[in-house]
């Protein structure tokens, strides 16, 4: 009888390894024919395309279409300014809507509910209706610098970011998570004398971790696949991101392989960013699904 | 003092020489090269020539990823942001003049005089944009093809009829020696489309709208002609000749030198890689289909920005970038039709004799530039959407009389483009 259970346990065991390793291989797969792609020459990438070897370390394989991808245009500038303007804007939108958040959850003033309700309502609006509007205003806009005071925001970081900081998305995973939070923490924190922003420092803030990693991450993939509005906004190179310097290899005649060692080498900060904070992604992931 | 006569001496001379850069106004521009590194030493090279060569004007030059281009332009206009000196593809060219985008160019025009029509950009009876090089399209073959289907080699003067193209196919398709008789392309979406399929239509007697009036798409798009194109069109695919809107890209760029298609519908700048894979590969003309044989024509093309405070400043650039060295080297840089006969001769491919000179002749002879209308924008992405629809099956007559409104209601809502 323990044998049968046993067998069955493993049984259960294989199946569940198949699966998940089946789709670990789906997911994986894009990766790996991208990487692959990258190493080989166009005539070989286009032939491999129909086969198993697209996946396959195989053939001529080389760093030719690194090289090439190199000479095409400034990778390295515009990784810069894609990690730069991911980077401030990410940080900024933890501070901005984690405390626009702890406002709507732990302050009590008139008219939150409706102010919630209206950020919340911005959800369903596509960013490309309010983009030809918000370019407007954009370059019109006044800003004090090294040349004094000065009008319009175009073809610099500033607006790639600040129009970013605050959103529903992020403010609305904020709530959540923190309305979850024990109320007694809270309380006990303002008998103790404590001021409200102490308690978000010292009291919110360090217990927030699965939900700083869940909207860091959606908002760094936000930012760093930024297309249309750096488009609309940057017409220098020095500003330019790396989504807007993938067209640098659209040509009439595609170089496929130097587009693959592009996509490779833009793709090595996702992955790191979400590898560094993939445990505590996982963890509210997790913790979302035990309340819901 | 004589270190403070030395200093005097050196800030006096620096001075001078420092003048006339001084004295040079500013010019941006705006170019859609970037990431094709033979495109932009050329157009660095032509800018740092015509800065050293007068002391009125610089020109900055900032590039763009083609595929970026247009938009960009677009939003800059919106924005207030535009530069002095812009490209433009020609077929696009109306709709920015229109929209206040771009400005009368004020060169001497007797400088293009010689210059193949396509690269001239006119709007309204005025120049707006010129261009120093055209593109072209034509039928690709091989003389071992012609030869064992046993088939004539078309020409200039003696094009293949509507009847003996399809003759060639039929002769292609039964032959069993190729995937599919004829490439035209399918896989290459966008104003591909417009460019290169249009041609056939204004062929058999149809166009995208009615050039008399540009008011309307009626007639022109749902005539007779224009369904006796329909109907053809869809017959390429429906009888297995053509490979449909599915086309792996990989096999529109490779096909045609790996053997799996006997005709190919392709442009001249894919022209050098069929000749190093098959010397024996020729560049027929368009068929006639009854009311001539036609090619497209205008390729990207150089104008002044609406907002330019300095046009004679873009006009001096523009006429100092139409030297017939400059025109050589861009078609040698990058295989582009050279916009000039002299230009032609000092190129590699298009003097005469030359592997590609055929092209020069072909656009000379059947080229046809897209509507002349700001509205062809749109009008352009209703034809590609129609033709796809046609390709996949659907009702030629419904499919056209649907893209004739469409176009007309864009027409009627943006007041007639300025053709009333």
């Amino acid at each position: 009888m323990a044998t049968v259970t046993g067998d069955n346990h493993r049984l259960r065991l294989a199946v569940r390894y198949a699966v998940l390793t089946l789709i670990a291989i789906i997911f994986i797969f894009p990766l790996v024919f991208m990487v692959m792609s990258s190493l080989k020459p166009d005539q070989q990438l286009l032939a491999d395309t129909g086969s198993l070897r697209a996946f396959l370390p195989v053939g001529d394989l080389s760093f030719d279409n690194y090289r090439d991808a190199f000479k095409r245009a400034p990778v390295g500038l515009f990784v810069f300014n894609s990690m730069l303007v991911t980077g401030v804007t990410v940080v900024l939108s933890l501070l901005i809507c984690s405390l626009a958040a702890f406002s709507f959850v732990f302050l009590n003033w008139t008219g939150k509910g409706i102010v919630l309700s209206i950020i919340l309502a911005t959800l369903i609006v596509p960013f490309e209706t309010i983009a030809i509007p918000l370019l407007l205003i954009a370059s019109k806009l006044p800003w004090i610098g090294f040349d004094g005071l000065t009008f319009g925001w175009l073809n610099s970081y500033r607006v790639q970011i600040v129009p970013f900081i605050a959103d529903g998305l992020t403010i609305y995973l904020f709530v959540q998570y923190l309305k979850d939070l024990p109320g007694e923490l809270i309380e006990a924190s303002r008998v103790e004398g404590a001021t409200w922003l102490q308690i978000y420092r010292r009291v919110v803030m360090p217990l927030s971790g699965p939900v700083l990693a869940t909207a860091a991450i959606l908002k760094f993939l936000v930012m760093y696949n930024q297309y249309l509005w750096p488009l609309i906004v940057v017409q220098q190179e020095s500003y330019r991101p790396v989504m807007v310097g993938l067209q640098y290899f659209f040509q009439l005649n595609i170089a496929w392989g130097e587009v693959m060692a592009y996509l490779s080498l833009i793709t090595i900060p996702v992955l790191t960013f979400y590898l560094v904070l993939q445990r505590a992604f996982i963890a509210s992931i997790a913790s979302t699904g035990v309340k819901g | 003092m004589k270190h403070l006569k030395l200093t005097a001496g050196a800030l006096a001379l620096g001075t001078i020489l420092a003048g006339p850069a001084l004295a040079q106004t500013e010019l941006t521009m705006w170019y859609h090269g970037a990431g094709n590194e033979v495109e932009s030493n050329i157009i660095n090279q032509i800018v740092a020539d015509f800065n050293a060569s007068q002391s009125d004007w610089s020109v900055s030059l900032e590039s763009f990823p083609q595929g970026a281009y247009n938009d960009s332009v677009v939003a800059a206009a919106l924005a207030g942001n535009l530069p002095d000196i812009l490209d433009v593809d020609g077929p696009v060219m109306p709709n920015w003049a229109w929209a206040g985008y771009m400005q009368p160019l004020p060169i001497d025009e007797s400088l293009i005089a010689d210059f193949l029509p396509g690269p001239k950009g006119y709007w309204d009876g005025e120049l707006y944009s010129i261009g120093l090089w055209d593109a072209a399209v034509a039928l690709v073959t091989r003389q071992s093809t012609l030869d064992a289907l046993g088939l004539r080699t078309p020409s200039l003067d003696n094009p293949w009829t509507g009847d003996e193209f399809m003759a060639a196919l039929d002769a292609a398709k039964a032959s069993g020696d190729f995937e599919f008789a004829f490439d035209p392309g399918m896989a290459w979406t966008g104003e591909w489309y417009p460019y290169a399929f249009s041609p056939f239509l204004q062929s058999f007697g149809g166009d995208i709208v009615d050039r008399s009036t540009y008011m309307t798409a009626e007639g022109a798009l749902n005539g007779d002609a224009a369904m006796a194109f329909g109907e053809w069109w869809q017959s390429l695919f429906a009888d297995g000749y053509s490979p449909g809107t599915s086309q792996d890209p990989a096999d529109r760029d490779n096909g045609f030198v790996e053997g799996k298609y006997a005709f190919s519908w392709n442009g001249n700048w894919a022209a050098l890689g069929a000749l190093n894979a098959h010397d024996d590969t020729l560049f027929l003309p368009a068929p006639d289909f009854g009311n001539g044989p036609k090619i497209g024509a205008a390729s990207w093309q150089f104008g002044v920005s609406g907002t330019s405070e300095y046009p004679e400043g873009a006009a001096a650039f523009i006429e100092f970038a139409l030297q017939d060295q400059y025109l050589a080297d861009f078609s040698n840089g990058i295989g582009l039709i050279p916009a000039t006969a002299a230009a032609a001769q000092m190129t590699e491919n298009y003097a005469d004799g030359g592997p590609m000179a055929v092209f020069f002749d072909l656009t000379e002879a059947q080229a046809l530039v897209r509507p002349v209308t700001p509205g062809y924008v749109v009008a352009a992405k209703v034809f590609e959407k129609a033709l796809a629809d046609i390709a996949n099956g659907a009702d030629v007559a419904d499919t056209l009389d649907a893209a004739v409104d469409e176009i007309d209601n864009d027409i009627e809502a943006n007041g007639g483009y300025g053709h009333m």
